[in-house]
């Protein structure tokens, strides 16, 4: 048995509008709160990396005075660094400025030190060093599509990054261009978006322009990803080549989110809007759907949600942590955060009332790591 | 010779070894893409906060010299003399 100290505990990140919150729960019921940190900056970006000996967070900050940079704690936030010239800068040639971080993933765990970023304008970096300086790739920066890509509402950026187990096959997904696969750990890319509509381009099946949501993918299955567009939900068997639709069963194929299980095949989480034109759950009911059969069917979860939403719940502000049964976590664009510990069957309301959402993650940490200053809310 | 001094806001204090104000050696003339050099050459991150990695004053950041916005004047390439203050101030912005 081990003693209080090595029980197992849970952090859950919060990066709002406004400033970043961090959460501690022992059950993934009762949260204790504490935050601001980076008051009045927009966090859009977490990355909790468990590899190490202690949880290092990472974050995309982004004030609007003063810019967007990188920062970390490896204190569970009682100090953050930032390195002095920025670990994410642009260089010379490209003639371009960082606009802000959507994603920071960190890598396997058999390639401990290396996270990957995806930032505006539409761009993917990679850090051997923990996240402490990362290096444009290059093979993307250079591709000849870059200059047909668009912005989608939210801004030019490559927001999902997944790697497989081997480190060779890459899948980023970008809004608007779509999905691009690289087969050799990056250093070149295509676009992979055949069935993936573009409803909103003259020719709806182009080969890149999508605006795909979010890819996330299968636990087990080896070229099997599932994909948030900007209306459809697909599922993909063969690394991209081909996408399928899996949005039977769902109320609505619009959303943000897409999640999946870390270790069952076929799991996967939405949480499904209305449309394009009205952006909140279908009905005003907010509920996360569960397909355990890799989006043959789907399961309405809303035990504890509201009765009313007129929120939506962004791309990142969803999140699963590694513990069994799965949490399941998201947060709404109106400052409420719900957590599940039983893989979405139930939620529990971690805060509400604080600034739009925009992040969230969550890693299951040692009893005795407890962010610093943790108060009730 | 008097020097250039360049007023920080209270929230960039921090990043510069909690100084408000700043100083530089003023022989001459000096643009304020030059004055920001000099006087954020220790200070990394505070010089970050105020240009991009392009060298561009960053949309919501204002620069005074001697009372007037430099966006009215010639931008980063206004040049500041002996004597004179610079202010910068974050603008009125976001909600």
């Amino acid at each position: 048995m081990g003693t209080m100290a090595n029980a197992e505990s849970y952090i859950l990140a919060i990066g709002t509008k406004k400033g970043l919150w961090l959460a501690h729960s022992t059950d993934r019921k009762e949260w204790s709160l504490n935050g601001p940190h980076f008051l009045m900056s927009e966090i859009p970006s977490i990355g909790i990396d468990t590899r190490g000996d202690s949880p290092r967070i990472m974050v995309g900050v982004r004030s609007e005075h003063w810019g967007p940079t990188v920062a970390h704690s490896d204190d569970l936030g009682a100090t953050w660094t930032e390195p002095d010239q920025g670990a994410i800068s642009f260089p010379k040639d490209t003639e371009a400025a960082l606009e802000r971080v959507w994603q920071i993933y960190p890598d396997a765990e058999s390639r401990p030190g290396v996270v990957w970023a995806g930032c505006e304008p539409i761009s993917v970096w990679k850090s051997t060093d923990g996240g402490e300086h990362f290096e444009l790739n290059r093979g993307l920066w250079d591709h000849p599509h870059r200059s047909e890509w668009g912005a989608g509402y939210g801004g030019a950026a490559a927001h999902s990054i997944v790697v497989d187990p081997s480190g060779e096959k890459v899948h980023i997904a970008m809004s608007t261009g779509g999905v691009y696969r690289s087969l050799d750990g990056g250093a070149s890319w295509e676009a992979r978006n055949k069935g993936i509509s573009a409803y909103f381009m003259p020719d709806p099946n182009p080969e890149f322009g999508q605006c795909v949501h979010k890819i996330a993918a299968d636990a087990a299955v080896d070229g099997r990803l599932y994909a948030q567009n900007h209306h459809g939900v697909y599922r993909t068997d063969d690394g991209g080549e081909n996408w399928e639709s899996i949005a039977e069963g769902l109320p609505a194929d619009f959303g943000f989110v897409m999640l999946t299980h870390p270790r069952r095949s076929g799991t996967a989480w939405v949480v499904p809007l209305k449309a394009d034109g009205e952006r909140i759950p279908p009905d005003a009911r907010l509920a996360v759907h569960r397909t355990d059969d890799a989006g043959g069917t789907w399961k309405r979860l809303e035990t504890g949600l509201p009765d009313h939403e007129y929120n939506a719940v962004l791309r990142d502000a969803a999140a699963v942590d590694t513990a069994e049964p799965v949490g399941v976590y998201f947060g709404t664009r109106g400052g409420e955060v719900y957590a599940s510990a039983d893989e979405g069957e139930s939620f529990t309301e971690v805060v509400s009332h604080l600034p739009d959402v925009l992040c969230v993650r969550a890693a299951v940490v040692s009893g005795a790591a407890v962010p610093a200053g943790a108060a009730s809310a | 010779m008097p020097d250039i001094t360049v007023v920080l806001p209270s929230i960039l204090q921090p990043l510069a070894g909690g100084q408000s104000v700043l100083t530089a050696p003023a022989g001459r003339a000096v643009t304020v893409d030059a004055l920001l050099d000099a006087v954020t050459g220790d200070y990394p991150v505070l010089a970050r906060r105020l240009r991009d990695e392009t060298g561009a004053l960053r949309r919501y950041v204002n620069i005074y010299v001697s009372g007037e916005e430099i966006r009215r004047l010639k931008g980063l390439e206004t040049e500041v003399a002996a004597g004179q203050e610079v202010l910068i101030i974050q603008s009125v912005a976001g909600g």
